[in-house]
């Protein structure tokens, strides 16, 4: 980003930060600089240490060792209020604000204008409107915060932590959840507000993103510094490189071999399958041994799609057969009677029962399954437990550990384990590689590819195109809560997905990244 | 550091031997024991016998709390099913007076059930309805009156002995025995508390959440009943005012003593037991100590509190000090 800010007076200046948890490690001297005007993209795997040197800057933990300096001068704040005084903000995935009230009463929660004591409602409206529009947004901002989508929760996040005159503002994975455009409205504000100067660290598991919006970037390696690039002069695979200290075969060449396969019988079909207001009637026929991938933004009703061909949610018409047989598929017990499976994209709120152990996580569905008057002996627990743990390389190899306690890609791996321990024929993978660090992330896609061969029908959503090209037999598009196109073979590929899924005016704005 | 807390249950048994020692101070004859006409008497023996209508309640609660519930209406089921047992015993056999005030037991819980897992009421609210509502049904039954019976085997249920052990206590012990085979003998104790610890991924995983949650408030229903039954046998009359009254606070203490959580998942029935003895223990000790009974209730909050903390994972401090104490000792 071009301003008129002297690049070589650092903003924020981190110097041998070092932080141990026991006897964990989690950071070695590790330096950060931030230059005023920037955006610099903090990168790392899973277990980088990148949440602990946030927290580490911004007072949440103490540190061991180390300084850091805002503008020049030693700060070392003890919570994150006093970081926010001193100038650092920091926005996290999940908006740490309050969804019952109003976005004004948000925005000045704290310091509300008051007259008499009484806080004068129609001045913080007004000024909250005033400071919102600043950021091109114009809303009811009477309304509570929680009707909004979760971009304009971040984007009111945002605008009280530059109000409350932050120098530094630390955005920790904050597009995880928005869809295209919503990126696209967080981007711009991002630039606008480097151009008047605030710096702007940038966590983010999209690589095409950190390449679109970031001027430098920063990677950790097991709470090491690995190194600081100018992204202008950084290859992708040198960025990764970096971040997982090896090299990753380029993922896009696996393309050819998956379309030559012979076709193979029908495990599951659906006939002008929908429900009123949910998905558009569709005809889905799902095959064993081959992937079908679900395209689509955010909302156009791939979630939907998933849900009702798993039986989370009931199609109020057409037909649903699994093995040419007609089935009714009313609740998730039936999906997964009739030997479904259903990896749901919140994994912390739909997938995972956080308090209980990897083995029993495992086993829940095939318990679920078998009944509870047939009881899987703890041996037999024991046994599937220890299985999949191995297959997937589940880390650590620890049966016994509540698996709140393991990282999202190992949780992944857990719920893949819960359904391939049932011997589904089909399994519904939503999202299954998002907020996955990069080396778990390959690993998914290869075990997708696996199971496939095994004669397993995956049905499988992705956000990523990449992604979906890398590993579809066939692709199916969604816009608007209908199927708009089937894409097979030759076709498939990231533009004419993209040519399906804009054949209207987000078109544009979709080329711009690809 | 949670490896230096103390291990499940240790809070428990230790806060247990306490109160058993401070018991003994307040009373020399607190641990002797005598033998006549077969049965053995005691202030041990009376700890049990008097414990058992909360430890049978707390039985049912652990249940329901550790599918993220709760359910306040067993005192009110114990005065149905208690005026019930007392309105039929002299006129009919106990076979059928059990029946009736079980099956009444089992169709309060189904009633709370419903509304939990059909109609999904928040269970606080939905057994409060129950909790009002029942006592009346109990006055209704004894028509406002304490209805008194001499049926000697509804009598020997509440005051006869089996291998010098109280009827009651060999009913719960049945109960906490049976209660533990049906629910770790077969699935039900992992689906309970994969219900109670996220009850969408439970769903989702095929779990039918709804059957689990209905059948731990019919468990609950009729364990109050069996509680309901045993204190009318007592005291041989049924007494719709006062029968269980606020004994629902005393289970939900229980478990909560027995360490599981009222965010529900994880739960253990023996620990529940041993919450309700703790509890028992104490009142006793108060009784006999010749303190007022008002005492009691202070008392009883000081003791919860201690084995909270005990149980609390904050206090790594305190583990800190158990673990070096265990250190030296070993």
């Amino acid at each position: 980003m071009g301003n008129g800010l002297d690049p070589a007076s650092p903003l924020l200046e981190v110097r041998g930060i070092s932080k141990s948890f026991g006897a964990v490690r989690a950071l070695q001297d590790v330096d950060f600089t931030l230059r005023a005007g920037e955006i610099h993209a903090l990168l790392g795997e899973n277990g980088a240490g990148k949440s602990t040197l946030i927290k580490v800057v911004t007072g949440v933990f103490p540190r061991d060792a180390g300084i850091v300096r805002l503008g020049g001068e030693d700060v070392a704040p003890r919570s994150a209020k006093a970081a926010l005084s001193a100038g650092i903000a920091t926005v996290y995935q999940e908006v740490n604000l309050l969804p019952n009230l109003s976005v004004a009463q948000n925005l000045f929660l704290d310091r509300q204008p008051m007259r008499f004591g009484i806080v004068r409602e129609g001045e913080m409206r007004r000024r909250a409107k005033a400071l919102l529009a600043d950021f091109g947004l114009d809303i009811d901002v009477a309304a509570p915060l929680g009707d909004y989508s979760v971009a304009i929760q971040h984007v009111t996040a945002i605008a009280r932590a530059v109000d409350l005159s932050a120098r530094v503002l630390i955005l920790d994975e904050p597009t995880a959840s928005l869809d295209r455009h919503e990126v696209e409205i967080l981007f711009r504000i991002m630039r606008q507000l480097a151009k008047r100067g605030i710096g702007i660290v940038f966590v983010s598991h999209f690589l095409d993103q950190v390449y679109e919006i970031s001027d430098r970037i920063t990677v950790l390696r097991n709470g090491r510094l690995v190194g600081e690039r100018e992204i202008a002069s950084l290859p992708r695979i040198e960025l990764i490189r970096m971040m997982l200290g090896r090299e990753l075969a380029e993922t896009t060449s696996a393309r050819a071999a998956a379309s030559e396969r012979p076709p193979r019988e029908v495990c599951a079909s659906f006939e002008n399958y929908g429900k009123a207001s949910y998905v558009a009637p569709f005809n889905l026929e799902l095959r064993h041994g081959e992937v079908v991938g679900l395209a689509g933004l955010l909302g156009s009703g791939r979630t939907e799609t998933a849900r009702l061909v798993f039986g989370a949610e009931r199609a109020d018409r057409g037909q649903a057969k699994v093995e040419g047989a007609a089935v009714r598929l009313q609740s998730p017990r039936d999906g997964v009677r009739h030997g479904f499976g259903y990896c749901p994209e919140e994994r912390k709120t739909d997938g995972i029962v956080a308090e209980l152990t990897v083995r029993e996580n495992i086993v829940l569905a095939l318990q679920a399954k078998r009944g509870l008057h047939r009881p899987l002996s703890r041996r037999e627990q024991d046994e599937i437990g220890r299985r999949y743990i191995r297959m997937l390389d589940i880390r650590p190899p620890d049966p016994e550990r509540p698996v709140g306690l393991l990282s999202g890609g190992n949780q992944q791996k857990v719920l893949l384990a819960r359904w391939l321990a049932t011997s589904p024929r089909l399994l519904v993978l939503d999202e299954p590689t998002r907020g996955i660090d990069v080396g778990a992330h390959a690993e998914i896609i290869r075990l997708i590819r696996e199971l496939c061969d095994d004669g397993l029908s995956l049905l499988v959503i992705s956000s990523e195109l990449d992604e979906i090209v890398t590993y579809s037999d066939r692709v199916v598009v969604l816009r608007d809560r209908a199927h708009v196109e089937e894409l097979a073979g030759e076709a498939i590929d990231v533009g004419n997905i993209l040519a399906a899924i804009a054949a209207d005016s987000v078109a544009v704005a979709l080329e711009a990244h690809t | 550091m949670t490896a230096l807390l103390p291990r499940r249950g240790l809070a428990q048994i230790l806060a247990l031997i306490v109160i058993l020692a401070v018991d003994r101070v307040v009373s020399p004859q607190f641990f002797d024991l005598r033998l006549q006409d077969g049965r053995l008497f005691g202030s041990l023996i009376d700890v049990l016998n008097r414990g058992t209508p909360v430890a049978l309640l707390s039985l049912g609660m652990v249940l329901v709390i550790a599918t993220r519930g709760i359910d306040l209406s067993v005192g009110a089921v114990m005065a149905i099913c208690g005026a019930i047992a007392a309105s039929l015993a002299d006129s009919h056999g106990l076979p059928v007076v059990l029946a009736a005030a079980l099956g009444a037991g089992l169709v309060c819980g189904l009633w709370n059930g419903f509304l939990v897992a059909v109609l999904g009421m928040q269970p606080i609210v939905a057994t409060l309805i129950l909790m009002v509502a029942g006592r009346g049904i109990a006055q209704l039954i004894t028509e406002g009156r304490i209805v008194t019976f001499s049926s000697p085997d509804l009598v020997w249920l509440g005051n006869g002995s089996v291998l010098g052990l109280p009827v009651p206590v060999v009913i719960a012990l049945g109960m906490l025995i049976l209660t533990g085979a049906v629910v770790r003998g077969s699935a039900l104790g992992l689906l309970i508390e994969a219900t109670g610890g996220n009850a969408r991924a439970s769903e989702l995983a095929g779990v039918g959440t709804r059957a689990m949650i209905l059948a731990v408030y019919v468990w609950c229903g009729v364990c109050a009943a069996l509680a309901g039954v045993i204190a009318a046998a007592d005291i041989m009359g049924a007494d719709a005012n006062n029968a269980g009254l606020w004994l629902e606070l005393d289970a939900i203490l229980a478990v909560v003593i027995g360490g599981t959580s009222l965010f529900g998942g994880r739960f253990s029935l023996v620990l529940a037991v041993l919450g309700a003895l703790i509890i028992q223990t104490m009142n006793t000790g108060i009784l006999l100590s010749g303190y007022p009974p008002e005492f009691n209730l202070l008392v009883k909050a000081v003791v919860v509190l201690a084995v909270l903390l005990l149980q609390s994972p904050k206090l790594s401090g305190f583990a800190g000090v158990m673990a070096r104490l265990r250190g030296t000792k070993p």
